[in-house]
C-alpha cells in the first residue's frame, strides 16, 4: 500500500508539473506576440527609431515573460522535489499546484504584452518621451504581475505545507479547489490590468502632457481589475487554512471543490470588464484630461457593477464552504 | 467510500451550483466593462451629456446583469431548494 501511495503521488506532481508548464507557456507566448507585432509596426512607420524600439520590445517582453519563468519554476520544483510521504492528500496538493500556477500566468503573460505593444508604438509616434514611456510601461506591467505572483504564493504554499495529517475525506476537494479559485480568477485580473497599461502608454504617447492623470487612473483602474483575484486569493486560503471534518461522503467534497470552481470562473469575466472600463476611461483622460474626475468617477461606477458578478460568486463559493 | 444515491444527488448538485454561478458570472462582467469603457468614451467626446451618459450606462448594465442574476438564482436553487 505504502508504495501506491507514493506512485499516486509521483504522479500527480507530473501531471501537475505539465499543467504548470503546458497551461503556463500560453499567455506569455501571447503577450509576447502581440508586442513584437506592434514593434514590427512601430519600425515600418519610424524606421530611424528602431534601435529605441528595439530595446523597449525587449525589456516588455522580459516582464510578460517573467509569468511563464514563475510556471517554470514551479513546473521544476513538482518535477524534483523530494516530497514527505504521509497520504495522498500530498498528490492532491500537487497537482493543485501546478494547476493553479498554470492557469494564474495566462492572464498576467497576455496582459503584460499590451503595455510593451503600446509603447514601441508611442515610441515611433513621440520618440521624446521614450523615457516616460518606458517607465509607465514597466509600472504598469507590474501591476499584471500580480496575479501570476498570487497563483506563484498559493502555488508554493500548496507544494511545501504539510497536510499530513488532515482527514483525506473532504481535504483533497479543498486543495484542489483552492488550487483552481486562485489560478483561474488570476486570468480575468491579469488580462484587465495589460488593456489599462496599455491604454496608458498610448495616452502618453498622443498626450504627453497628461502622464500625470494618465498613470493615477491606470493605477486607481488596475486596483480595482486586481480586486476578483483577491476574491480567489481570499478563497484559496479559507479552502486551505480551514479544518474540515473528517467526511466520507462524496458531496461534502464536492461542495468544497466546486467553491474553488465557482469563484475561479467567477473572477475571470469582472477582472476581464474592469480592465476594459479602466481601458476606456484612461484612453479618454488623455484626450479630454479637464475631464478626468469625470471619467474616473464613471469607470468606477462601471467598474462596481461588473464586479458584482465577483461578489455573486464569492458569496456562492463562501456558502458552499461554511453553510451547505 | 460507499456512494449512496442521495450523496452522488447532492454533490452533483453542489458541482451545478459552482459551476452554474462561476461560468455565469463571465458575460456579464465582460459585457459590463465594456458598457463602461464606451461610457467613459462618449463622456470624453461630450462631457456635458455626463448624468445623460452615467443612466444610460446604468440602464444598460442593469440589462446586461440580468444573466449574472440568473445564474445566481440557479445556484441558490441548487443549494438549498432542490
Amino acid at each position: 500500500m505504502d508504495t501506491d501511495v507514493q506512485t499516486i503521488i509521483r504522479g500527480a506532481a507530473f501531471l501537475g508539473a505539465a499543467m504548470s508548464m503546458g497551461l503556463g507557456a500560453v499567455g506569455a507566448a501571447i503577450g509576447e506576440g502581440y508586442t513584437a507585432a506592434q514593434a514590427n509596426d512601430a519600425v515600418s512607420r519610424k524606421p530611424e527609431a528602431s534601435g529605441d524600439i528595439l530595446k523597449n520590445m525587449l525589456v516588455g517582453q522580459a516582464v510578460a515573460e517573467s509569468a511563464a519563468i514563475f510556471a517554470l519554476v514551479i513546473a521544476i520544483l513538482l518535477l524534483f522535489l523530494d516530497v514527505p510521504v504521509h497520504n495522498v492528500l500530498e498528490g492532491a496538493a500537487l497537482l493543485a499546484a501546478g494547476l493553479c500556477m498554470g492557469a494564474g500566468a495566462v492572464g498576467s503573460g497576455i496582459g503584460s504584452g499590451f503595455p510593451g505593444g503600446q509603447a514601441c508604438q508611442g515610441i515611433s509616434r513621440q520618440p521624446s518621451v521614450m523615457s516616460r514611456l518606458t517607465t509607465n510601461m514597466l509600472i504598469g506591467s507590474a501591476v499584471c504581475q500580480t496575479p501570476a505572483i498570487f497563483s506563484m504564493v498559493v502555488a508554493l504554499m500548496l507544494i511545501f505545507m504539510d497536510f499530513g495529517s488532515l482527514p483525506v475525506g473532504p481535504t483533497w476537494a479543498a486543495l484542489i479547489g483552492a488550487g483552481l479559485s486562485t489560478g483561474l480568477a488570476a486570468i480575468g485580473s491579469g488580462y484587465g490590468g495589460g488593456l489599462a497599461a496599455g491604454a496608458s502608454c498610448e495616452g502618453i504617447s498622443r498626450q504627453p502632457e497628461t502622464v500625470g492623470n494618465v498613470t493615477t487612473v491606470m493605477l486607481v483602474g488596475q486596483a480595482v481589475a486586481q480586486t476578483p483575484s483577491i476574491f480567489g486569493l481570499l478563497v484559496s486560503f479559507v479552502l486551505i487554512f480551514k479544518a474540515f471534518p473528517a467526511s466520507s461522503m462524496l458531496h461534502a467534497a464536492i461542495a468544497l471543490l466546486s467553491a474553488g470552481l465557482c469563484m475561479g470562473f467567477g473572477g475571470i469575466g469582472p477582472g476581464i470588464g474592469n480592465g476594459k472600463a479602466a481601458e476606456g476611461a484612461v484612453r479618454w483622460v488623455a484626450r479630454n484630461v479637464a475631464f478626468s474626475g469625470d471619467l474616473m468617477r464613471i469607470m468606477l461606477v462601471g467598474q462596481a457593477v461588473s464586479q458584482s458578478t465577483a461578489i455573486y460568486a464569492m458569496v456562492v463559493a463562501l456558502v458552499l464552504i461554511f453553510v451547505v | 467510500m460507499a456512494l449512496e444515491g442521495a450523496d452522488i444527488i447532492k454533490a452533483a448538485a453542489f458541482l451545478g451550483a459552482g459551476l452554474s454561478m462561476g461560468l455565469g458570472a463571465i458575460g456579464p462582467g465582460v459585457g459590463e466593462g465594456m458598457v463602461a469603457a464606451k461610457a467613459c468614451e462618449a463622456i470624453g467626446k461630450n462631457p456635458r451629456e455626463a448624468g445623460l451618459l452615467t443612466r444610460t450606462m446604468l440602464v444598460g448594465q442593469a440589462v446586461s446583469e440580468s444573466t449574472g442574476i440568473y445564474s445566481l438564482v440557479i445556484a441558490l436553487l441548487l443549494l438549498f431548494v432542490v
